[in-house]
């Protein structure tokens, strides 16, 4: 007992020393509270793929009752607005290739005529496909109103056949909804790692770390005091994006706290288990900025944070199971959105376990081999 | 460029730094007033902190006067400081080499910089590299090359051309005896074959004595000026010689003489007997009473001598709280004591180390014990493997084959407790920057297992003993540098340690500071705890009972100083000087290296 | 002193060039970013990052046997879009979803075809809103492939003779042929890979010569601020250009991508477009003097919103106004819309000259602003 005491006597020593020098310097107590906040509300109104306005412009060779009608209900979705109306088909070429509009209608001379005829009367929409995810967002919604006019022009066509569609956990589809769910983890991770990462390479480089070392302190209590500051600070970050999206943006959150913060302190130790390897890998503070540096752009990039796994090819989302950030997005998304219980993301948790169990005496065992 | 004319002249130039963290506006220099003539060597010297370095780039151009005149070879530097850098060479006191580039190519880079023709560098090239030792090190990435080298590198790249003022900012910090002799020969060599002016600013004062004016810095004042032998005159009849009485210790003399503030400027330990400069209206009555029987004659004074009594007159006594320091210790301790050291126990025992790096030896096959109450110094140029002996004592570096044993134990494989018994004192300042002096010294108790109650009676006697009461809440990064050095041995001695380790403790302190940290060292030597240190100042392993001199990883001499001395100067003639530290330590390594060793420098 | 100061200046420059180009060759945490990050994003872009939906794993459940609704099923079998796995109820295709195996869910039910013989069906269809990038265009799909079906089951029962009045949209996408996002994200990574080798290399290798205190010895030289400067700036610059032809090459080669612009035009713009980036890394190291401060801000200040807010991934017409202000704030916003257009679309000149006099003067501002900061001075 008296062994445990002193030991925890120990860490609390070393750890309270480890956050005092951390939240003593202002500059990384500016640059552990701003950037989450600062990116968090900026991509949460950035990361978004739903359209709200595109431009388009018109060529209405027909210039009829159906033709304004049409173009008067694309107006009316208030996602289009018009900003040229053309005049000929030459000038659709300059209005999509300088960006100006993003689609353009043309309507035949013929359309009304068509239409009266009982015929199928053709329009034609140009697209700009620079950005092609865009294009065919915008190209379903005038489609969308394409067919919800059709059906009003003659309302005993054929059967119809509706599609009754429902989104769960999120029923307007909107991207920040998963968004800022994502960056609770991932806004976090960024810092978590290079603090644990820069943090021995620090006091190397500063010549504390021999002092340390003569202490009677382990090297186990080092590592464990150089992990609970970066998981505190993780956890903190994590919390202020949670806030954001909670109070600013307004997201509702289906699932528990608890769970949650389950979920995210599993995490962060896993991301602190990455940064202390890396931490004992380099030699100084430039090596382990670069290293992580250079390992946190694929893990976000591949993290499902921005663009859907699924969308991955086979291979490359076997690759993400490699990495922590897409089981905890996943996860969080889980419990922020679905309202999932803990033991529904028992298969987002056990990866970042094993990521933790083989980070954490990996490093332990860099330490012990590498240094001293 | 002409005698006549002055190469520098400063007048009422003042120069203050604005710290935005702590909103301390710091006075770097003080309306400083200077003529530096032409063609001449001058000295800057003073303590770290003094002013010299920003005194060195006002004049180079790199910072501007806040007020004043600073004209450097007739040009107002302030007005127009590329016209003077287009004419000088500069060489910062941290040269930055590109450490990935070869020596050669440092070299072209500042050629080319300066825009040496082709034609004229293969000369200059040849001359530099083989003063400088070099030549074999070309295709060296100047990364690789040791302290001492990089220093003459550095050297070598502000001397590719031959400047009309060259300025050198303490080129010999943290460089060792032989090279900084080796530097000092290439100056040397330099101004009597190409008549340069030099301004150099250094902390040792027998370099200043090298120099035909020397200027005194300090805080940022001007407090003397003049050649050598006029700043010696300050100390004149006031240097004496005291050999102690037979069954005396030398050491216990300088202690007692150096406590007697009131009447003693200054003492040192010299040669088996101590130097000592006395007040100017002392009675004989008084000294005799503290030099109990030893034998005094009169001495010639030094440079640092000179030095000494200005800076009492300037800033008084450096008090030391022996007493305080020295019983804390004793009722922890076994009562040994320096007195005792003859025979008792041996706390570190080292027999045969080795440590390998590659294919290179850093210590070949060394050994020596260790005694309770001792003072030991690692003495060796640089490279010597000093800092790995001393690393591989404190178990921060597993040795490559030997026996080593510290109170009773391999610190490298014994449990982290066993560390308790002794603290470490790095060379660089390695505490806690962005925490106070308090937090610091609570963690380092609380790292060495002292809480609550003990603990903080602890931090309250080591503000005491270390003098740093009121600064309990400073930063520790922002402590002007003696403070730091003793908040580093406190942080140190908190859980009182039965052996300390200081490695290099006193480089950049001043004399006074150095005096004050050899007091408090030779006390607690005193009370039972050993002390290994390392130090560059050869003048200080007089402090210590006895000294290991290493090179290249061997051993050459180890014994008492006297022992060691007498190694070199096996017999002193009668008026002969009693051979410094310094040129023991140089005659040793020297001899060595010539192959001339013949084996009998071991005293066991 | 009796040679020309222009002279001087070559010599220097030239002198200084060689050894940031030694520099760079000898420091593999230098290539690593300049040269084995790039290569690693391009694979990550082409192959991995991508906004088109496919192999979308929708459970269908089944309530109706007769032919209609099998008929309906083997529409979504032939679908490229689709990956149809039959569940046994809906309770099934419930639990397929909350396990991950299925994304979405369509459900005919038991009275499909008898509603659709009395002109009235529906079919439900139920996503999961936590992917939401996939969840929209699943719904488009779905819409599209059931107005395709009832065409084609119209056509079969001869009802579209003279079928009555109906607008028919005929799509057609510019400038992305194969309509895949890859075809946009390759070409936007250039300002990804610039602004890294631009930015945030040239930023810590500067800060770290104030760091190191390297320039103090280097400052009291004949050299003049703007010499250190450029020679900091030219194998920097090299190696953005590179990046820039490995992307192109990797575009030709591996994606397909056009480059339907002129080629002259393009580097040109590049050329302009990396001497913002590294305007801005020059300014970022000696304001900070400072190499972890340098790469923070560089990440944060240049490198994040290059990806986030410049429309390399998200669409600036998908954004509110307050962030397309500072959207239209970054340099590379206007590069990304340029590179695409030299890629994609071609050579739109009004686009073309707005962008590059925009680029013009950021360069110009941001170079002459480090210039500015750089004296020779440490105080």
């Amino acid at each position: 007992m008296n062994w445990l005491m002193a030991f925890v006597y120990r860490l609390i020593n070393i750890c309270s020393k480890e956050l005092l020098a951390v939240l003593k310097d202002p500059s990384s107590r500016v640059i552990l509270v701003v950037p989450p906040l600062m990116q968090s509300l900026l991509f949460g109104y950035a990361a978004s793929y739903d359209l709200t306005d595109a431009p388009y412009a018109v060529l209405d060779q027909s210039n009829s009752l159906h033709s304004r009608e049409l173009i008067a209900r694309i107006d009316g979705t208030g996602v289009f607005h018009r900003i040229a109306t053309l005049h000929s088909s030459d000038q659709i070429a300059a209005v999509i290739g300088n960006g100006e509009a993003l689609l353009a209608i043309q309507i035949p001379a013929d359309f009304d005529a068509r239409l009266n005829l009982q015929q199928v009367s053709p329009i034609q929409m140009i697209l700009d496909g620079r950005n092609s995810a865009t294009a065919n967002t915008a190209a379903g919604h005038i489609g969308a109103i394409v067919a919800s006019y059709n059906q009003r022009l003659d309302p005993d066509s054929g059967p119809l056949i509706q599609v009754v569609s429902r989104a769960w956990f999120n029923d307007n589809l909107q991207t920040r909804w998963i968004i800022l769910p994502g960056m609770i983890a991932a806004l976090s991770m960024i810092q978590t790692m290079m603090l644990t990462a820069l943090s021995v390479a620090r006091e190397r480089e500063q010549g504390t770390f021999d002092q340390l070392l003569v202490t009677p302190h382990t090297p186990l209590e080092i590592l464990i005091s150089k992990a609970v500051p970066s998981i505190l600070i993780g956890l903190v970050q994590s919390t202020l994006v949670l806030l954001v999206s909670l109070f600013w943006f307004q997201i509702p959150m289906a699932g528990s706290l608890a769970t949650l913060y389950a979920g995210l302190l599993m995490f962060t130790i896993a991301s602190v288990g990455i940064g202390l390897s890396i931490s004992a890998l380099s030699a100084n503070m430039q090596q382990a900025m670069l290293y992580t540096f250079v390992l946190i752009m694929p893990l976000m990039l591949l993290s499902g944070l921005a663009t859907p796994v699924e969308n991955m090819p086979d291979i490359l989302q076997t690759a993400t199971y490699l990495n922590p950030l897409r089981f905890s997005i996943h996860l969080v998304r889980e419990v922020y959105l679905e309202g999932a219980q803990l033991a529904d993301v028992v298969p987002d948790l056990i990866p970042l376990i094993i990521i933790s169990v083989v980070t954490l005496p990996l490093a332990a065992w860099l330490f012990r081999h590498r240094l001293v | 460029m002409d005698a006549g004319q002055l190469a520098v002249q400063a007048e009422a130039v003042h120069k203050a730094f604005y710290d935005k963290q702590t909103r301390i506006t710091q006075q770097a220099l003080k309306a400083v007033d200077l003529q530096i003539p032409g063609g001449s060597l001058t000295a800057l010297v003073g303590p770290d902190g003094a002013g010299k370095t920003t005194l060195l780039r006002l004049m180079a151009g790199l910072m501007q006067a806040n007020s004043g005149v600073l004209e450097v070879l007739g040009i107002d530097v302030g007005r127009d400081p590329q016209a003077v850098q287009d004419r000088i060479s500069y060489m910062p006191q941290r040269f930055g080499l590109y450490e990935d580039l070869s020596v050669q190519e440092n070299l072209d880079l500042y050629a080319d910089l300066h825009g040496i023709p082709k034609a004229r560098r293969d000369e200059r090239y040849r001359r530099l590299l083989h003063m400088t030792d070099l030549a074999r090190f070309t295709d060296r990435a100047a990364g690789k090359l040791s302290g001492g080298m990089k220093q003459k590198l550095g050297l070598a790249c502000t001397l590719v051309r031959s400047p009309d003022l060259l300025l050198l900012d303490e080129p010999t910090v943290g460089v060792d005896p032989l090279s900084r002799r080796e530097l000092w020969q290439i100056i040397q060599q330099l101004i009597a074959e190409e008549q340069l002016s030099v301004i150099v600013s250094t902390a040792y004062l027998d370099e200043a004595g090298l120099c035909d004016r020397v200027y005194v810095l300090h805080e940022g004042e001007l407090l003397a000026q003049g050649t050598p032998t006029e700043l010696r005159r300050h100390a004149d009849q006031r240097c004496f010689i005291a050999v102690p009485a037979a069954g005396q210790n030398a050491l216990q003399l300088q202690a007692r003489l150096i406590d007697a503030d009131q009447l003693i400027v200054d003492a040192v330990p010299h040669g088996g007997a101590v130097r000592f400069v006395t007040q100017p209206d002392l009675a004989q009555i008084q000294l005799s009473e503290l030099l109990r029987g030893a034998s005094v004659r009169a001495a010639e004074p030094q440079l640092e001598d000179g030095f000494m009594v200005l800076l009492r007159a300037r800033l008084g006594a450096v008090h030391v709280e022996v007493d305080a320091l020295q019983q804390e210790l004793k009722q922890e301790q076994p009562p040994s004591g320096r007195a005792a050291s003859g025979g008792s126990e041996v706390v570190i025992e080292v027999r045969d180390l080795v440590r390998t790096f590659g294919d290179f030896t850093a210590v070949a096959s060394t050994s020596f014990d260790v005694r309770r109450g001792e003072i030991f110094g690692l003495l060796g140029p640089n490279g010597a493997g000093k800092t790995t002996t001393f690393r591989m004592l404190c178990g921060l570096l597993p040795s490559t084959s030997g026996f080593l044993q510290v109170a009773g134990v391999n610190l490298r494989t014994a449990r982290a407790s066993a560390r308790r018994r002794i603290g470490y004192v790095s060379q660089k300042f390695a505490l806690y920057g962005n925490l106070t002096v308090r937090e610091n010294l609570r963690f380092f108790g609380g790292a060495y297992g002292l809480h609550g109650k003990q603990l903080k009676s602890r931090i309250a006697s080591v503000l005491e003993q270390f003098d740093l009461q009121g600064q309990e809440h400073t930063r520790s990064g922002e402590l002007p540098g003696g403070f730091k050095q003793r908040l580093a041995m406190a942080a140190g001695l908190i859980h009182e340690p039965e052996i300390l380790f200081l490695d290099e403790p006193t480089s950049g302190a001043d004399p006074l500071a150095r005096r004050a940290f050899w007091r408090r060292i030779t006390a607690l030597a005193e009370s039972g705890t050993t002390i290994i240190i390392t130090t560059h100042f050869m003048e200080e392993a007089e402090y210590c009972d006895r000294i290991l001199i290493q090179d290249a990883g061997k051993r050459l001499a180890m014994g008492t100083p006297q022992q060691v001395r007498e190694q070199v100067q096996p017999v002193r003639e009668a008026g002969q000087p009693i051979l410094s530290m310094e040129e023991t330590f140089i005659g040793i390594v020297e001899r060595s290296r010539n192959g001339q060793h013949d084996g009998r420098g071991a005293l066991a | 002193m009796s040679e020309t100061l222009v002279g001087g200046f070559w010599r220097r420059l030239l002198s200084l060039v060689r050894k940031e180009t030694r520099q760079l060759l000898r420091d593999k945490s230098n290539l690593l970013i300049g040269i084995g990050l790039p290569i690693v994003l391009i694979f990550i872009f082409g192959y991995g990052v991508s906004l088109d939906v496919r192999n979308i794993r929708l459970a269908v459940v089944l309530d109706d046997h007769a032919p209609a609704a099998s008929d309906f099923v083997s529409g979504l079998t032939l679908s490229r879009y689709f990956q149809p796995l039959p569940a046994a109820s809906l309770h099934q295709a419930k639990q397929m979803m909350r396990d991950g195996e299925a994304e979405g869910i369509v459900h005919l039910a038991s009275d499909f075809s008898r509603q659709l013989s009395a002109g009235q069906a529906q079919v439900q269809l139920i996503v999961s809103g936590t992917e939401a990038p996939r969840a929209g265009p699943i719904v488009n799909y779905m819409n599209a492939l059931v107005e395709q079906w009832q065409q084609k089951r119209a056509d079969r029962q001869g009802l579209s003779e003279g079928g009555g009045a109906r607008i028919q949209l005929i799509e057609r996408i510019w400038f992305n042929d194969a309509n895949t996002s890859t075809w946009f994200l390759v070409p936007g990574l250039i300002v990804l890979i610039m602004t890294l080798v631009g930015t945030f290399l040239t930023a810590l290798v500067m800060a770290r010569e104030w760091e190191r205190g390297t320039l103090e010895a280097l400052f009291v030289t004949p050299v003049r601020p703007t010499e250190v400067l450029l020679a900091k700036v030219t194998p920097y610059f090299a190696v953005g250009m590179l990046g820039l032809v490995l992307c192109m090459l990797a575009g030709r080669l591996l994606f397909d991508v056009p480059i339907n612009g002129s080629l002259l035009v393009l580097l040109l713009a590049s050329m302009l477009y990396l001497l913002v980036a590294l305007g801005i890394g020059l300014l970022i190291s000696s304001a900070t003097k400072n190499q972890f401060l340098a790469s923070q801000i560089a990440i944060l200040a240049s490198f994040l919103p290059a990806l986030m807010l410049s429309g390399f991934v998200f669409d600036l017409r998908n954004l509110p106004v307050g962030i397309q202000v500072i959207s239209y704030a970054l340099p590379a916003t206007y590069f990304i819309e340029l590179i695409r257009t030299l890629f994609l679309a071609g050579n739109f000149w009004p686009l073309i000259i707005k962008d590059c006099l925009i680029l013009g003067a950021y360069a110009l501002v941001l170079l002459s602003l480090a210039r500015y900061l750089t004296r020779k001075r440490l105080d």
